[in-house]
């Protein structure tokens, strides 16, 4: 039954997703009311739709549906209720339909949101939106649908999946399914993936709004208003599914770090980085009038990345250039990318004459060329991702040999490149817009930087002697001085105007959210550059086989291995579980931990690691082999990590300050809608 | 063919023959000195960047290529686990997606870390080591690309388009000065001043009211 359900709204989802699309392609919307409207109506329709073809698949894991494959494959009978919930996104075919489903919620948004306000452009907004979900939807229905049963053949046996019962053949119960990959079930996976999948199809808002702006021509601040706002909301959700996805990583992969230049984490990355260069050039627009044609490109090149994040993690290309020629889904999802990517190069082309620059640079030293760098490295640091991901690929192609472009090449190439951007981070908010001075800089400058120079001293005395990281420490430290900086020159300055020290700093922060949100974020990422350059840079590691009793030392502590337990668990895995103490220079026991190896019926492991975790740094306990038959014997590896901890609270401080900078602010709308019905009253009134 | 596409290639190609012959309106001798004067340092420009590139790009090649040679000699025998980390820390498990050899938690990856503790009780070098696991399962094992063939690429490419582009931003940057000063719109210079700050803030403050 729900089988049926699910399978049919899918496909009446994919119908009325083309049905919007050919619409707004056949009428003229400017005089065929009627027909947008109809339109409007079947892009909302696709949410619900989606909605209870998603919740099919959610009671066909709950029921053990196990002659659907992808049950079979997402879940078993000991899986916990919370994890049949979340294996619809746990796997390939369910995770393509979560993806439609959050995009159509999404267009609702948007349809229900910017309807009136940006009333020429909802048109197109469909189109491009609907013909996105019509492909998602496409690849759920015809490539990989969860709905798939399973059929036995009746004379060879073989067991494969069908949509509907291929001849001569019978259904294929299996008495219990596989179960939800054991890396899945944590608490950062239940989260991470909604989080990057929202923060995907929120980029898809601002190009349809961008490609509605190319087609009609109104290539005004209107757009670009409702498009930055968007974008931040994308942003958002995407910034959070990457903290996540690393918070995760350094849980549960067990290798001491959190992020790994893995392609999946790049897919991530690489639309965060060409958004975040947009949301500061769309400033330069909004101010000056400049750099239309760069803003369009940043869109569409977003856009791009997002569904190229998609095609790479789902298509399986980065395992092999063969199993993705096998498969439909890459070639698809290829000849989408190349589709779309050029349909709007055009249209940017047909539309440059609109889209030229009202102002022109004043000066080098000026806010906007700034923001310009700062585009100009943002960009560097994507195309240097982008490469170093999609090479081995082209290596495969080229020699039929694989090769791995592993951490070593990114750090090297987008270390330098991330310092930069920092320290930028850190000039350019005192820069003023047109035109400034090196006095006046130096002015609002010599501040900080003798403050720098004596944290620099104070690094040096605790320890940070490489030249490398006190240039990282030193460019923190500076930044986070300059923006405080900005703070203590906004707050004096109201409190010269006669308010106390918190109204000042509370007023200031309410009445441009914008720019002091932006500035907390920036403070965030102050904290995490901290945390980046201490953990990466002075990161300690050892490793050793221990007897009961035994010790390991590393950086001023020493861990002592006590014990170690084998058994198993309900849901099928072989745990063993060591206790350790660990010890500081003196011999004062800090605290017990627990290292653990969890080894699932699957046969794949999972390294739990124990964790003392303090502001300064992280003592990080693996255990990664003990001796069999004994068990009184175990290896363990140990990281110290100093600083990671300001990562994590550096992701909250920038989290914090992107709610306060996108937050919707109820009388700006309410006041833009009254002007806008204003406008429209008086222009009826006059005709 | 539609017509406003080939008028939409045209004007694409139209204005980029005008941005690279930079052709003026301009016929007076002063401005045709002055775009001669451009052009001299707009070239001087493009040497000066090309010849940063290529001793840039010599001082990292080179710097890639001096990697660091295992200290060898004393009394080997106790290769620690720290020791063999060292070497697998370099290398990718070789069946597994993009995990780093040193912490690949299968079984497989634990056998080839005992094949490096074992040569390296042997005395093998780290460069040995790797080339033997290159030989074995391909280049993939190496997490760093080489210098050499088509890797070289992967180091190479990232570094030039983004000087492309520095050299293209400076371009964008130098015109678009050019045009302001033709236009001589001087503006006085906006310094920000500590006294009418507060009046400058509280004017953008309420702007956004």
């Amino acid at each position: 039954m729900a089988l049926n359900l699910g399978l049919t709204s899918l496909f009446l989802a994919f119908l009325s997703a083309v049905y919007a699309a050919v619409v707004v392609l056949a009428i003229n919307p400017r005089k065929q009311e009627a027909w947008v409207e109809s339109a409007r109506n079947a892009s909302m329709l696709t949410f619900p739709l989606i909605t209870l073809s998603a919740l099919s698949i959610i009671i066909l894991i709950v029921q053990g549906h196990y002659e659907v494959a992808y049950v079979a494959n997402a879940s078993s009978s000991t899986t916990p209720w919370y994890l049949k919930i979340t294996a619809l996104w746990g796997g390939q075919a369910g995770s393509l339909l979560f993806w439609s489903w959050l995009m159509s919620a999404f267009t609702s948004a948007v349809m229900l949101r910017n309807w009136k306000r940006d009333r020429s452009l909802m048109p197109y907004v469909i189109l491009v939106s609907m013909i996105t979900l019509a492909f998602f939807l496409y690849l759920s229905l015809f490539i990989e649908n969860p709905f798939e049963r399973l059929w036995q053949n009746l004379s060879t046996g073989d067991v494969k999946p069908a949509l509907f019962q291929p001849a001569n053949t019978q259904l294929f119960i299996p008495r219990d399914g596989n179960g939800l990959n054991p890396l899945l079930r944590h608490i950062g996976m239940i989260i991470h993936p909604p989080m990057l999948y929202l923060g995907f199809v929120g980029m898809v808002v601002p190009f349809s709004f961008a490609i509605a702006a190319l087609i009609t021509g109104r290539t005004d601040d209107e757009w670009i208003r409702t498009t930055r706002r968007w974008m931040l909301v994308g942003w958002l959700f995407l910034s959070l599914g990457l903290i996540l996805g690393g918070r995760w990583a350094y849980d549960v992969l067990g290798w001491g770090g959190y992020w790994g230049w893995d392609p999946v984490e790049n897919a991530a990355l690489m639309p965060w980085l060409t958004g975040t260069a947009f949301l500061h050039s769309v400033m330069i627009q909004e101010k000056r009038g400049m750099l239309k044609v760069w803003n369009m490109i940043l869109i569409i090149v977003t856009y791009a990345l997002v569904i190229m994040g998609t095609f790479l993690t789902r298509s399986g290309v980065l395992s092999s250039v063969h199993a993705f020629a096998q498969s439909a889904i890459g070639p698809l999802f290829f000849g989408f990318i190349a589709i779309t990517f050029t349909a709007s190069m055009i249209l940017l082309f047909w539309r440059w004459d609109r889209l030229k620059s009202e102002t022109q640079l004043d000066s080098l030293l000026s806010r906007e060329a700034a923001f310009l760098l700062n585009n100009l490295l943002f960009m560097g640091v994507a195309f240097a991702t982008l490469w170093g991901t999609l090479f081995p690929i082209f290596s495969e192609l080229a020699t039929n040999q694989k090769i791995t472009v592993g951490p070593p090449f990114y750090n090297q190439v987008n270390g330098p490149l991330l310092a930069v951007i920092v320290l930028l981070m850190g000039i350019a908010p005192l820069v003023a817009w047109r035109k400034s001075s090196f006095k006046a800089l130096g002015r609002l400058m010599w501040i900080p930087a003798v403050l720098t120079l004596v944290s620099l001293v104070a690094f040096y005395l605790l320890g940070a002697r490489t030249p490398a990281s006190l240039l990282g420490y030193g460019i923190a430290a500076f930044v986070g001085f300059t923006t405080l900086s900005e703070y203590v020159r906004g707050v004096m300055a109201r409190m010269r105007l006669g308010e106390n020290v918190f109204v000042a700093l509370i007023n200031l922060a309410a009445r441009n959210r914008r720019r002091y949100g932006g500035y907390i974020i920036h403070l965030g990422v102050v904290a995490m550059a901290f945390g980046v350059v201490g953990s990466y840079m002075f990161q300690q590691e050892t490793q050793a086989s221990l007897k009961p009793g035994q010790t390991l030392a590393l950086g001023g502590f020493t861990m002592r291995f006590d014990s170690l337990a084998q058994f198993p668990l309900d849901d099928g895995r072989q745990v063993s579980r060591a206790e350790v103490t660990v010890l500081d220079q003196a011999g004062n026991t800090l605290g017990q931990l627990f290292p653990r190896h969890d080894l699932f019926d699957s046969g794949q492991p999972m390294t739990i690691p124990g964790v003392r975790s303090t502001l300064g740094e992280d003592f990080y306990v693996l255990l990664v082999g003990w001796e069999p038959i004994a068990a009184n014997g175990a290896t363990f590896k140990i990281y110290l990590n100093p600083l990671i901890n300001l990562v994590w609270l550096g992701g909250l401080i920038f989290i914090v300050g992107t709610l306060v900078a996108a937050w919707p602010d109820a009388d700006e709308e309410k006041r833009y809608i009254a002007e806008s019905v204003s406008t429209l009253e008086r222009a009826v009134k006059a005709s | 063919m539609n017509p406003q596409l080939l008028i939409t290639i045209y004007k694409i190609a139209s204005w980029i023959i005008e941005q690279l012959i930079q052709r003026r309106a301009e016929s007076s001798p002063q401005a045709k000195a002055k775009i001669i004067q451009q052009r001299k340092t707009s070239a001087v420009w493009s040497l000066v960047g090309t010849l940063m590139f290529l001793i840039g790009a010599l001082a990292a090649s080179m710097f890639m290529c001096v990697d660091f040679v295992f200290a060898q000699g004393g009394t080997p025998p106790p290769i620690t686990d720290d020791q063999v980390n060292a070497v697998a820390k370099q290398l990718f498990c070789p069946i597994c997606e993009n995990i780093p050899l040193d912490v690949c938690p299968t079984q497989a990856c634990a056998q080839w870390r005992d094949t490096i503790r074992e040569k390296l009780a042997q005395g093998w070098s780290e460069d040995k080591i790797k080339d033997y696991f290159v030989q074995q399962y391909g280049e993939r094992v190496l997490a760093k690309p080489r210098t050499t063939g088509l890797s070289l690429y992967v180091w190479v490419i990232p570094p030039a388009v983004i000087l492309i582009a520095a050299l293209f931003f400076a371009w964008y940057v130098r015109n678009a000065r050019m045009k302001t000063a033709a236009a001589s719109v001087a503006t006085s210079s906006e310094e920000v001043d500590e006294d009418d700050y507060a009046k400058r803030l509280e004017k953008e403050l309420s702007k956004r009211r």
